[in-house]
């Protein structure tokens, strides 16, 4: 990899509910690129990027963002993180909803609108967030992640339940912010996102399955077809255990 | 601690009740109501409500804003803006202290109204100072905040949360010195309603009632008030966990 990576994570082992969830993940994350982070429902997408932003108790391993120990204290303000489930107060408007998290972050009250808008609400920013549809809600999440232009964004399926349109337009806005330097880690198991993303890293069962661009996956596994990549990585690696 | 947070954080709480009208209605009208009530329970006897009618106006707030805190607070975690939060630059004292901020200053509307109806509509007489009487209604207010926002690190659900009320407040009431003045339980129960916080909040409102101006009796109330709100909120805070299995 030749820019200098922005998460490097280093057999990282976590357990919730006294099963073991990620297994000695070992896996970097190139600054400035949108790396999706896909796998099978329940392969610990969601635990990798928790571990990544300092909320999941960590059973042993390590993990540093820009330099310093995930979870650290500067790095709350570096990280911007996207739940899977929407996290905003139902009970609120859009736009209160985006100035509180944006007085809580620091970003200017005027970044507000912007965010709104670069997640395609603009006509909705004074509806409140409880009467908005799953889709409308996902964005106002998104939109809260990306007040105060942190420098990187860890998005749990930032893009479940949109449509075509939208997905198309939500990519766009995460290439532009990666050409600005900003580094994505996007988790997704939807396979026709993963070839929108500069490098892929497949997590099953708690492990890393293959982490390379999506060009060199299809090399590898010899099939145009992400999808069908996949499938032939996990099948060589049920060859290689047997 | 960060004072800008603190009171964004304040000022979203009271814009999240601003929407619920009937929870806005609910927390003011309720406590006039009952006193109303009460009133005209003791129809015939004057004096036992000018005794007891204090005692609610500080029993009233706290049992209010534990409940209202708790279930705020579990809300809060189980929607993942809790998660939200703690990934960001927020300080976990940041966050209750927003809270107790906010329910504070319902406290001071919720109590100005339940005090004025009870003194001007009511015919409630004490010898005390309205003025000191909303004081102590607030600081327990504070208190059912504070102690709110502990529970709930100790609830997984609504339901759990709901049930604390009865769990942790009504041994207090039971205690506090509204049936049986304090001093004349057993021993044991009085030195267990010795470290339970509701008693010094019946203790301060019986006392600024009953005398012009601030006795140094109501004063150490006070002080023992404002202990237990200190530790609650920052054993809340030491109970909130940034990371969770
Ligand atoms: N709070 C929890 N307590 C105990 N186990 C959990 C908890 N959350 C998740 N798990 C377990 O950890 C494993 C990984 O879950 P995780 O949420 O990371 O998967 P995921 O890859 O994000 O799945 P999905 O695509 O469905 O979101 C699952 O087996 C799940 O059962
Ligand atoms: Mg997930």
């Amino acid at each position: 990899m030749a820019s200098t990576p922005a998460i490097v994570i280093d057999q990282l082992t976590v357990h919730r509910g006294g099963t073991l969830v990620l297994d000695a993940v070992t896996c970097q994350v190139a600054a400035g690129s949108i790396t999706g982070l896909l796998g099978p429902s329940g392969s610990g997408k969601s635990t990798l990027i928790r571990s990544i932003v300092g909320v999941q108790k960590v059973t042993s391993g390590r993990i540093d963002v820009l330099g310093r120990p995930a979870g650290s204290r500067p790095l709350r303000s570096l990280i911007g993180y996207v739940t899977q489930a929407p996290s905003v107060y139902a009970d609120l408007s859009v736009r209160e909803n985006l100035r509180y998290f944006a007085a809580v972050v620091g970003a200017a009250p005027s970044d507000v609108d912007g965010v709104i808008r670069d997640v395609g609400l603009g006509g909705k920013a004074g509806a409140l967030v409880g009467r908005l549809s799953g889709g409308q809600r996902t964005r106002v999440s998104l939109a809260a992640a990306l007040l105060g232009a942190p420098r990187v964004l860890v998005l749990d399926e930032p893009t479940v339940g949109l449509d075509p349109v939208l997905r198309r337009d939500l990519w766009q806005m995460f290439n532009g912010l990666a050409d600005t330097g900003t580094t994505l880690l996007v988790s997704s198991h939807v396979m026709d996102e993963a070839d929108r993303c500069s490098e892929l890293l497949l997590l099953r069962d708690g492990a890393v399955l293959a982490a390379d661009s999506p060009a060199a996956i299809r090399a590898r596994t010899g099939t145009d077809d992400l999808e069908a990549a996949f499938l032939a990585l996990i099948d060589a690696q049920e060859v290689a255990a047997r | 601690m960060n004072v800008r947070i603190t009171m964004a954080t304040a000022g979203r709480v009271l814009t999240q009740l601003r929407h619920d009208h009937r929870t806005v209605a609910l927390l003011l009208l309720v406590p006039c109501l009952l006193l109303a009530l009460l009133s005209w329970v003791f129809d015939g006897q004057p004096a036992v409500f000018d005794r007891i009618g204090p005692l609610l106006l500080a029993i009233f707030p706290l049992v209010v804003m534990f409940i209202v805190t708790s279930v705020a607070m579990l809300r809060e975690r189980t929607s993942g803006t809790l998660e939200r939060l703690l990934a960001m630059p927020l300080n976990k004292l940041d966050l209750l202290l927003g809270y107790a901020l906010a329910f504070g200053a319902v406290a001071v509307v919720q109590s100005s109204l339940a005090g004025a109806v009870s003194l001007w509509l009511l015919g409630l007489d004490i010898a005390g100072s309205a003025g000191w009487l909303l004081v102590t209604a607030v600081l327990s207010a504070l208190l059912g905040t504070a102690l709110g926002l502990l529970a709930s690190a100790f609830a997984q659900t609504e339901f759990q949360a709901v049930q604390f009320m009865p769990a942790f407040v009504l041994p207090q009431l039971l205690l506090c010195g509204l049936f049986v003045p304090r001093g004349a339980m057993q021993s044991v129960l009085s030195a267990v309603s010795n470290v339970l916080p509701l008693s010094y909040a019946v203790d301060a409102m019986a006392e600024v009632a009953a005398s012009t101006g601030l006795t140094a009796a109501a004063g150490r109330d006070f002080l023992v008030l404002g202990a237990f709100i200190v530790g609650a909120l920052v054993l809340g805070a030491a109970t909130l966990r940034r990371r969770t299995a």
